[in-house]
C-alpha cells in the first residue's frame, strides 16, 4: 500500500472517531455547552486539557526548537509546563469554589465592575484569536503535506471539521473528543521516538536514551552530539543560552506565568465536580502533558543528530569534517529530502558547486573554524532546514514504515483540531456569556444564548480560517504576545482577586491596563505597530533588547510585576471593596459548598 | 469561628510558600542559575543542570501538584472545610 492511501485511512478512521464520538455527546443545556455539566472526572479531565494544551505548535514545532536551540530549548519545556503548579495552587481551585462559567464573570463580580470586565474580556479575546491563527495554519501545513491537497484546501477541510464538532456539541462533545485525539497524538508521536531511540542508543524508552551511550561506542549521545555541532561551528548543544541568563529566566517566567492565565486553560477547570478534583485534575493534567513533553527533547536531539550524520557522513567515520569526502554528495541525497523539497521547507543550494552538501554554521563566532571552513573552499551554508518540519519529516529521516509515516500526520491533525476547538468554546463562551447576556442584553434566554454562542463560534472559524489563508506576516510572533497578554494582564488580576482581600476595582483595572501597555509598547517596538512591518521603533527605546537585555518575547513577566506594583500603589490611595465582596472572597477561599456550576448572574 | 478561618488560611499560604518555593528552585534555580555549575556532573549521560532543565523540573513539577493536593485535602479535614461528598467517596474507595 503506498503511503499516501496509509495515509487517507489512518486520517480518516480518527476523523470518523471524533465526530462519532461528538455526536453521542452532544449537548443538552447551556451548562451541558460550557461546562460539560460539571461532571467531568479529574483524569478525564487532565487528559481532555492536555489535548486541549497541545497545540499544533507543541506537537509539529516544539521538538523542532529544541533541536534548533539546544539547552535554550528548556524555556518551552519548563514554561508549558510549570505554569500548571501556578494554576493547580493559585488559581483552578478556588475559580472551580466560585463556581461561575468564565473567567470574565469571576472578575466582574469580584471586582464589581462591568469596566473591569470589559478589560478582561478584551484580553481574552486578544488572546485566543492570535493563538487560534496559528492552529488554523498548522492545520493547513499538516493537511497539504499528507494528504496532498493544496494549503488552501487543508484550511477549508479543518474549518468545517472543527465547525462540525465543536457547534453541535459543545464542551461536553469536545471534552470526550479530546480524549481521543489525546491517544492518538500521544500515541504518534511516542511511537517513532521509540525507534528512533532503540536504533541510535538501544534503549527504547526516549527519555532514557537521551542520556545512554551511541550503540556500539563508548561515548554518550549528548557528549557526541556536542562534538558534532561544534565541530560544525554551532554552539554547545547542552549549554546554548538564548540570550542571557536573566532573559531565559524571565522567558521561562513568562511562559509559565501565560500559561497560567490563559482562559481556555483556566476554563476546563470549571468542568470538574468539586475543588479537590480541581487541584488533582491540573496534576493529571501535567502527567498527560510530561508524557510529550519529556520525549520532545529526545526527538529534537536524536533528529539533529540524525540529520547531521545523513549530511555530513563523515563523522561517523571519525573523519574531519573540512575533508572533501566528508560531505553528502548532492545527487546520492535521501528520499526524504527531495520530498520537503517540495513543501519549500527545505533546501539545498550548491554553493561552492562541488556537488556536495556543507551543511554548517557560517555565522559561527568561532573565528579558526571560519578560515579552516573557508580554505577548505566552503562558500556558505548550503542546506535550508525550517525548524516545522523535524517532527514530521522525523519518521522518514529514520527511515521508519510507511504505517508510523500516516500516524504522525493523523497526531498533528489532532493537535491542531483539538485546541482550535477549545479556543473557539473560550471565544464563543466570551461573546455570548460575558459580553450579550453579561452586559448588553441580562435578559436573553437560554435558548438564544446558546444559538448567540455558536454564531460566535462560526464567525471566529470564518475569521481564524481567513487569516490562515492570508497569514498577516505575523503567526509566529502572535503566540508570544498571546502569552505576554495573559502573564500581564489577567493572570496578576485573577490572583490578586483572591490572594488579597483588600483589592479593589481601581487598583485592578489600573494594574491591568498597565500591565498591557508595558508589554504591548515593548513587543510592537520590535515587532511593529499590531505587527505592521515599518513601524518598529526600537530606536525610541534604545535599539533592540535595550531593557537589560530582555527580548520581546521574555517581557511578559516585567509586565506581570508592574500590574501588580501598580495595583498595589493604587489600592492604597482608593477605598476598600465592600463589605460583601470581602465576604465573596472569604467564601471563595474554604471548599465547602462548592455547587455547581452555573451562569446566572 | 473567625480565628479558625484565618488560621486556615496561613496555614494554606505556608505551604503554597513551600511549594512555590522548591517550584522556583528547582525550574530557574538549578536548571538555569545553576546550570552551568551542575553541567559538571554526569547522570548517565546527561550532564545534570541540561537534565534538570528538560526532564527533571517538569517530573518535580508533577510531584508538587500532587503532593500539594494530599497534603491541601489534610489541611481542609482538620479545619473542616472540606466537601461532604468528597469524603464519601473517598471512604468507599478506601
Amino acid at each position: 500500500m503506498s503511503l499516501q492511501v496509509m495515509t487517507y485511512i489512518a486520517v480518516g478512521l480518527s476523523f470518523l472517531l471524533y465526530l462519532g464520538i461528538a455526536f453521542w455527546s452532544r449537548a443538552k443545556s447551556t451548562s451541558d455547552f460550557y461546562v460539560a455539566g460539571a461532571s467531568v472526572g479529574p483524569v478525564v479531565n487532565g487528559m481532555a486539557t492536555a489535548a486541549d494544551w497541545m497545540s499544533a505548535a507543541s506537537f509539529i514545532s516544539m521538538a523542532g526548537m529544541i533541536s534548533n536551540m539546544g539547552y535554550g530549548g528548556s524555556v518551552f519545556l519548563m514554561g508549558w509546563t510549570g505554569g500548571f503548579v501556578l494554576l493547580a495552587m493559585l488559581l483552578a481551585p478556588y475559580l472551580r469554589k466560585f463556581g461561575k462559567f468564565t473567567v470574565s464573570q469571576f472578575i466582574r463580580d469580584r471586582f464589581y465592575s462591568k469596566t473591569a470586565a470589559a478589560v478582561a474580556v478584551l484580553c481574552l479575546l486578544v488572546a485566543s484569536i492570535t493563538y487560534i491563527i496559528g492552529q488554523m495554519t498548522g492545520v493547513g501545513v499538516a493537511f497539504s503535506r499528507f494528504l496532498g491537497v493544496s494549503n488552501d484546501v487543508g484550511i477549508y477541510i479543518g474549518m468545517a471539521i472543527v465547525f462540525a464538532y465543536a457547534v453541535f456539541g459543545g464542551m461536553k462533545g469536545i471534552t470526550y473528543t479530546q480524549v481521543a485525539q489525546y491517544c492518538v497524538m500521544s500515541i504518534a508521536y511516542i511511537i517513532p521516538a521509540i525507534f528512533i531511540a532503540f536504533y541510535l542508543t538501544g534503549n527504547p524508552i526516549p527519555q532514557l536514551g537521551l542520556g545512554s551511550n551511541l550503540r556500539g561506542e563508548n561515548i554518550a549521545l549528548l557528549t557526541r552530539l556536542d562534538q558534532v555541532v561544534t565541530d560544525l561551528g554551532f554552539k554547545e548543544y547542552t549549554t546554548s543560552l538564548p540570550g542571557s541568563t536573566l532573559n531565559m529566566v524571565l522567558f521561562t517566567l513568562t511562559l509559565m506565568i501565560g500559561t497560567a492565565g490563559l482562559p481556555h486553560v483556566i476554563m476546563r477547570f470549571f468542568t470538574v465536580p468539586n475543588v479537590a478534583a480541581a487541584r488533582r485534575s491540573a496534576g493529571w493534567t501535567l502527567v498527560f502533558i510530561a508524557v510529550l513533553y519529556t520525549t520532545a527533547p529526545a526527538v529534537g536531539a536524536m533528529a539533529k543528530y540524525n540529520l547531521h550524520t545523513t549530511v555530513t557522513p563523515g563523522i561517523e567515520q571519525n573523519m574531519s569534517v573540512f575533508e572533501p569526502e566528508a560531505s553528502l554528495v548532492g545527487e546520492e541525497r535521501p528520499d526524504w529530502m527531495r520530498r520537503w523539497e517540495k513543501t519549500g521547507l527545505l533546501q539545498w543550494e550548491d554553493k561552492n558547486k562541488d556537488g556536495r552538501i556543507q551543511y554548517y554554521n557560517d555565522a559561527s563566532s568561532d573565528q579558526q573554524f571560519l578560515t579552516r571552513a573557508a580554505e577548505a573552499g566552503w562558500q556558505g551554508n548550503e542546506l535550508m532546514v525550517n525548524a516545522d518540519i523535524i517532527v514530521l519529516a522525523n519518521p522518514e529521516i529514520a527511515m521508519l514504515p510507511f504505517w508510523v509515516i500516516a500516524l504522525v500526520a493523523a497526531g498533528g491533525i489532532a493537535a491542531a483540531l483539538s485546541t482550535a476547538a477549545g479556543l473557539l468554546m473560550a471565544i464563543s463562551s466570551a461573546v455570548s456569556h460575558d459580553l450579550i447576556k453579561g452586559i448588553f442584553a441580562p435578559k436573553i434566554s437560554e435558548k438564544s444564548e446558546l444559538l448567540t454562542g455558536k454564531i460566535s463560534m462560526a464567525v471566529s472559524i470564518v475569521v481564524a480560517g481567513w487569516l490562515g489563508l492570508n497569514p498577516p506576516g505575523f503567526a509566529a510572533g502572535t503566540v508570544a504576545l498571546a502569552f505576554g497578554i495573559a502573564a500581564s494582564s489577567l493572570f496578576p488580576a485573577l490572583m490578586m482577586g483572591i490572594f488579597f482581600v483588600k483589592m479593589n476595582k481601581e487598583g485592578v483595572i489600573a494594574g491591568m491596563l498597565s500591565g498591557l501597555t508595558v508589554t504591548l509598547f515593548y513587543v510592537f517596538a520590535h515587532k511593529g505597530i499590531f505587527f505592521i512591518q515599518g513601524t518598529q521603533f526600537t530606536q525610541l527605546i534604545g535599539g533592540p533588547n535595550s531593557f537589560f537585555g530582555i527580548t520581546p518575547e521574555a517581557i511578559g513577566a516585567v509586565g506581570a510585576f508592574v500590574n501588580f506594583a501598580v495595583a498595589f500603589i493604587v489600592q492604597r490611595f482608593t477605598k476598600n471593596p465592600p463589605e460583601h465582596i470581602q465576604a465573596l472572597v472569604e467564601s471563595v477561599r474554604s471548599p465547602r459548598g462548592a455547587k455547581t456550576v452555573d451562569g446566572a448572574h | 469561628m473567625a480565628k479558625k478561618k484565618r488560621s486556615y488560611w496561613s496555614t494554606t499560604l505556608r505551604l503554597l510558600g513551600i511549594v512555590l518555593a522548591i517550584w522556583a528552585g528547582v525550574s530557574l534555580g538549578l536548571s538555569i542559575i545553576l546550570a552551568p555549575l551542575l553541567n559538571h556532573i554526569q547522570l548517565g549521560g546527561y550532564p545534570l543542570g541540561f537534565w534538570f532543565a528538560q526532564q527533571g523540573s517538569i517530573f518535580t513539577f508533577i510531584v508538587l501538584i500532587f503532593v500539594y493536593a494530599i497534603l491541601m485535602g489534610r489541611i481542609d479535614r482538620r479545619y473542616d472545610v472540606h466537601e461532604k461528598s468528597e469524603k464519601k467517596s473517598n471512604r468507599k474507595r478506601g
